[in-house]
């Protein structure tokens, strides 16, 4: 698409859903009655009125045995313990920083709850409280795991792990938190040459892959000098437009369907992802590859 | 939004390798998508939508009486309203100090008489004239406001029926006009000069155009250039930091052939609207 400049016109739009020849599940909206029933129990996102389960959200029904919840389609993060997360510190203050993470409040990362520089283990003192801001500062992006979550909603992190940390060089992009697919791993080494990071806020981190033992000096360490290279600037690129292209069409992110996502966009320049027509058409192709692979 | 210091980096190193974090070259724009006739109460209106920066815009009619200085001119005001849907920083008086930036840069643009032709919009000399209120407003902010906002106006005032003055009666100071009763009897504004803003943004050494709101905050500085035709109608610095004049030179160039470039296609893309499309609105 180079130089050229596309102004599309709103009545010509296409259609981003890609569910046309399957069942769209049926989405309540709030006030609508779920069941009638009174054996069930009430579960997030619901409510009891009139003697009716009513939902007080739009979103897809779950039911677990007996008990019925309504999950919304948009919505903030609700933390959960374990939880992968990729936030940003808004502030430094006493003994804690207080992090982005795309929640109702902001979450809280104490400085008992990281790692020191290289590893030390000791009770936290009055210097290292000085040192924090050379730790993580305003603005900074870090990866984490939800330690505890508190009665307002607020979440704990923590990164008492090497796997965790400040993020150096890479992209950032955000996502409903509904569109990340619950699995045991969100650190993804792309086999095509990048790192993924699926947080489960619906922040997505891309990065160059990085050498495992590089990275296993501790949580703090970000190359500047480092210039990556421009082919590892478009796998980076283009997964950052196959990502997009997927949530748009709101399909689920998980390693696999990026995956498919990017090798079918190869008939794509990375520029040309950002048209709407290329990115049905990404998200209709690793939709189908999708069904063929459950089927089989 | 604050970025660190390796993302800002990231988008350094990119905007110097001509591969912009999205796969752009430096002189690239990002898709848009534009509905006109949105707004049914205006006379004209018009929506665009560049990445995640959307701007409403629509345009009202009213009678006025010409100023002294400039009898035979109309009169055209710009007035921008920041929602605070679109950033919590515009909220109560936060999106003063742009808007007003704004609607200050707009005027100044259609000032020029090769620009926007004022003169059609007197009905008689000295004492009647049509005043355009163009009201602006910023839905959500992506980054390039400028550019998104001038395509738009210039969208919505091309969208704009004036209804056709049958006949004016003078009698001693009195002035009396009868408008047509027709509503389809309306001639347009020729807005083929309308000035196109292009914000050229300055990262490490390089220009770029269309940035992000990423890319803006890891600018050293930005200029805003107004291009009428082929014709510079104003030139606005926008941002913190200073430009060498070499630079300055070179982003001007830059923003002249972009803008006249988005001039053309956004003129095909309006010829190619027909009036009888269905409304698609804001619901996705």
């Amino acid at each position: 698409m180079s130089n050229k400049i596309h102004i599309g016109i709103a009545s010509d739009r296409v259609n981003p859903s890609v569910a046309l020849n399957q069942r769209v599940p049926k989405i309540y909206t709030p006030g609508e009655v779920i069941t009638e029933q009174n054996e069930l129990m009430r579960g997030h996102g619901t409510y009891e009125e009139d003697g009716c389960l009513k939902s007080s959200v739009a979103g897809l029904k779950e039911e677990v045995n007996k008990l019925i919840s309504i999950k919304p389609l948009k919505s903030r993060y609700n933390g959960e313990i374990g939880d992968v997360v990729v936030g940003r510190i808004t502030e430094v203050q006493q003994r804690r920083w207080k992090v982005e993470t795309n929640s109702r409040l902001d979450s809280v990362l104490l400085l008992s709850s990281v790692n020191l520089p290289g590893g030390e283990l000791r009770r936290r003192s009055a210097e290292d409280e000085h040192m924090m801001r050379k730790y993580l500062q305003e603005g900074d992006l870090i990866s984490a795991e939800v330690q505890n979550v508190f009665t307002d909603g607020s979440l704990s992190l923590h990164t008492r792990s090497l796997k965790y940390g400040k993020l150096s060089q890479g992209v950032l992009i955000k996502v409903f938190p509904a569109l990340i697919k619950r699995s045991k791993t969100r650190f993804h080494n792309l086999s095509v040459g990048a790192s993924v990071i699926l947080g489960n806020n619906g922040f997505i981190w891309i990065c160059p892959t990085v050498n495992t033992e590089e990275e296993s000096v501790g949580g703090f360490i970000q190359n500047l000098e480092y210039i990556v290279p421009i082919e590892e600037r478009e796998i980076i690129a283009r997964i950052r437009n196959c990502i997009l292209a997927l949530a748009q069409s709101k399909m689920m992110l998980f390693d696999t369907s990026i995956l498919f996502a990017f090798e079918e966009s190869k008939k794509y320049a990375v520029a040309e992802l950002l048209l709407p027509e290329a990115m049905v058409d990404v998200a209709l192709l690793t939709q189908q590859r999708l069904t063929l692979l459950e089927n089989q | 939004m604050a970025l660190c210091e390796a993302e800002k980096t990231f988008i350094l190193h990119s905007v110097e390798e001509n591969f912009r974090i999205d796969g752009r070259q430096r002189g690239d724009y990002r898709p848009m998508e534009l509905e006109t006739n949105i707004v049914a109460p205006s006379f004209g209106s018009a929506r665009l939508r560049l990445a995640n920066t959307d701007v409403l815009v629509s345009v009202k009619l009213e009678i006025d009486s010409p100023t002294l200085e400039q009898p035979k001119l109309g009169k055209i005001e710009f007035f921008v309203d920041c929602s605070a849907n679109a950033t919590p920083d515009f909220e109560g008086r936060g999106g003063d100090n742009l808007a007003t930036e704004i609607s200050n840069c707009l005027s100044s643009a259609y000032k020029s008489s090769t620009a926007f032709d004022a003169g059609k919009l007197c009905i008689l000399k000295g004492s009647k004239c049509w005043k355009l209120y163009v009201d602006i407003l910023l839905l959500e902010c992506g980054g390039n406001l400028y550019d998104a906002v001038s395509l738009a106006v210039k969208a919505a005032l091309w969208d704009t029926r004036i209804p056709l003055v049958k006949s004016v009666v003078v009698d001693g100071n009195k002035v009396d006009m009868e408008v047509s009763d027709e509503l389809f009897d309306c001639e347009r504004l020729d807005v083929t000069g309308a000035p196109i803003m292009v914000t050229v943004c300055k990262i490490g050494d390089q220009c770029i155009v269309d940035p992000t709101t990423a890319e803006e905050h890891c600018s050293g500085g930005s200029v805003v250039v107004a291009v009428s035709k082929s014709n510079f109608s104003t030139i606005l610095q926008t941002g913190g930091g200073s430009l060498h004049p070499m630079t300055l030179l070179e982003s001007l160039k830059l923003g002249q052939t972009v803008a006249q470039r988005l001039d053309s296609t956004l003129i095909n893309t309006l010829k190619q609207i027909n009036d009888n499309s269905t409304d698609v609105g804001f619901l996705k």
